[in-house]
């Protein structure tokens, strides 16, 4: 496919100041080239030269974009409420940042915190969002959270099937070679785990037989 | 019902879990019928997101018809076909009166660094997210959208967050005609990147990946010119070889916190979560931009810390900015778009997939398997919508005549 180099080489064609290949003022070794005449200055295509551009220029005009200005007042486009929300009824444990007032009138209800997990989220909500303990705190419940849901599973008596969820079915379907080199990378490294701690093992064997053949000589 | 289920970093999958229910009077209860999978997503599926919960249902781009409504609801309807906008917002607040509907801050009680997403952690509020069969969506007056009856619903599922985010990457890029605009991602956000920077006058268009399959990809839809970072040295120096040594006028960041392309910084972004993701792009794209540039990012990163180089902004006097996408006050222009045929969402959707397989489908998208680009999960009762408004034709038509 075109890539980098075409384009760059597209771009070197129709520049008048440089070969852009080199700096300014650097030598090529076939005298000075990339001098730079004149200012440096971007070069802008002409209307008639964007023309083949599907929707080209259809919001050039700033009243075109919703989003400008970034901010305005009243709102549009929304059935805006003259109101804030009648308070939404809590009914499960919600936990709440620090940075605010209290409860927002409006709140998501799903996987409140619990066990182990939801001590340690209890805990890193005491701390502001501005306190990054807040934020690591919330990653570790997130990891045990996983084992929780491990062993959620086994007390349901289900075995989750680890492979299935990461996609395995999809990876053999298109990625058989890569899944292959997976499995060898995993095999490789395990056996060499296993070697290791099998030498280790020896090793341990023979420093005994040795310290106890010492001992009785 | 049926419902994607995080059990951890890299596994999901389909799952029985209770059907949502109306907790507040402005609530609906919507029956999903297409839900995609955002490259956003895909930070949470890999346990990058602090406080993202083992049972949590993701998915923030979803379509559906309303199966029920709360006593407060006056405008949207059973049975009315809707988008949701990803971000989910009161359209009361100081905020929303200002159509920031993405900083919201009566929606999200677990956090003020973000406003409230559908199905996008505890830290964006705790709300279970669209890859299910129905799903709970708060202030239904405010939010959804009725689906207008000549927009195809692949591309309003797409209006729900990956086109309004391209479209204002290049809108906060604040792009002048002629403009060199460099977009750093050629995933679905940075596809429709480059597609808006066209539309708002650009000179130029980059792209910049790593994927051979998405460059070729962007190159024939949007119609610009494409680098493969894996084949460039350094890319700042790159991108000013290619713009007569100034620098673009535009740099976009449309990857966020998985960026490839810098082995130190994946290491500690990503690997061991040093900082809050890797920040190669932004990187890049502050220093690949022109002096007095603009810098627009919407790719997502953590709520920590990043190294990036500020003091290189500054001494360039560049403007970043940033933001979550105010989905709904760009819907109607948007949707003129697609109605002169300026741009065509749909086109980038590559892989319809059963919820049922959401495990695979995860794995697919995240791998980058099968040239993919953007998945869209199909629910098991998403056909029962055509019954139903068939149904409900029926009936309007005899009350009718």
């Amino acid at each position: 496919m075109e890539t980098s180099k075409e384009t760059v080489k597209d771009v070197v064609s129709g520049n008048d100041q440089h070969d852009g290949q080199h700096a300014p003022g650097e030598h090529d070794g076939h005298g000075h080239v990339g001098h730079v005449h004149g200012a440096i200055a971007p070069r802008r295509p002409t209307r008639d030269q964007l023309q083949h551009i599907q929707g080209w220029g259809a919001d050039l005009d700033r009243k075109n974009r919703p989003g400008v200005p970034m901010e305005r007042t009243p709102p549009r486009f929304i059935n805006a409420p003259e109101h804030d929300p009648v308070p939404q009824q809590q009914n499960v444990e919600v936990l709440v940042s620090t940075e605010r007032p209290g409860r927002t009138p409006l709140f998501g209800t799903v996987q409140p915190p619990s066990g182990l997990s939801g001590m340690i989220r209890r805990g890193a909500f005491k701390l502001s969002e501005n306190d990054v303990r807040h934020w690591l705190l919330l990653i570790l419940a997130d990891r045990v959270n996983v084992v929780e849901g491990i062993g959620q599973d086994l007390a349901q008596g289900r075995i989750p099937n680890v492979l299935g969820e990461m996609g395995i079915k999809a990876e053999l379907k298109h990625n058989p070679a890569g899944l292959a080199k997976k499995v060898a990378i995993g095999a490789a490294v395990i056996g060499a785990a296993v070697y290791l701690m099998k030498r280790r093992d020896e090793d341990d064997e023979r420093a005994r037989y040795r310290h106890h053949r010492n001992r009785y000589r | 019902m049926l419902a994607m289920n995080y059990r951890g970093p890299y596994r999901v999958r389909a799952d029985h879990k209770p059907d949502p229910v109306i907790e507040h009077p402005g609530d609906a209860i919507v029956r999903v019928t297409r839900a995609c999978i955002c490259g956003s997503d895909l930070h949470l599926y890999h346990g990058l997101v602090p406080d993202t919960r083992v049972g949590h249902t993701f998915g923030h781009e979803f379509i559906g018809v309303v199966e029920e409504v709360g006593s407060g609801v006056q405008k949207l309807k059973v049975g009315d076909k809707v988008l949701v906008p990803f971000n989910l917002f009161c359209g009361s607040c100081f905020f929303c009166q200002h159509e920031l509907y993405g900083n919201c801050h009566n929606t999200n009680a677990q956090a003020t660094a973000v406003g409230a997403i559908y199905g996008y952690s505890h830290t964006a509020g705790g709300y279970d997210g669209g890859q299910a069969e129905y799903v709970r969506v708060p202030m239904a007056d405010v939010g959804p959208m009725v689906i207008p009856d000549d927009i195809h619903d692949d591309d309003a599922v797409l209006m729900t967050d990956a086109l309004p985010t391209g479209y204002q990457a290049a809108e906060m890029g604040d792009i002048q005609e002629g403009d060199t605009v460099v977009v750093f991602g050629a995933g679905p956000v940075g596809i429709f990147a480059a597609k808006s920077a066209w539309l708002m006058g650009a000179g130029r268009v980059i792209v910049v990946d790593e994927v051979e399959y998405r460059l070729e990809f962007v190159k024939r839809y949007a119609q610009c010119e494409v680098v493969n970072f894996k084949e460039v040295k350094d890319m700042a120096l790159h991108i000013k070889k290619m713009t007569d040594w100034m620098g673009a006028d535009v740099c976009i960041d449309a990857v966020g916190c998985e960026a490839a392309g810098n082995t130190m910084q994946t290491i500690t972004g990503v690997y061991t979560m040093m900082q809050a993701g890797a920040a190669t792009v932004l990187h890049w794209c502050i220093n690949s931009v022109r002096k007095g540039g603009n810098v627009s990012i919407v790719g997502v990163y953590g709520p920590t810390f990043n190294a990036v180089p500020i003091g290189n902004a500054l001494n360039k006097g560049l403007t970043l900015r940033m933001n979550q996408a105010s989905v709904r006050r760009h819907l109607p222009r948007l949707i003129e778009h697609i109605r002169a045929g300026r741009i065509d969402p749909k086109a980038i959707i590559t892989h319809r997939v059963p919820l049922e397989e959401v495990a695979d489908a995860y794995h697919i998208f995240s791998s980058k398997l099968d040239n993919c680009i953007k998945t869209v999960l199909i629910p098991p009762r998403a056909n029962e919508v055509r019954a139903v408004k068939a149904s409900t034709q029926a009936a309007i038509g005899n009350g009718a005549h």
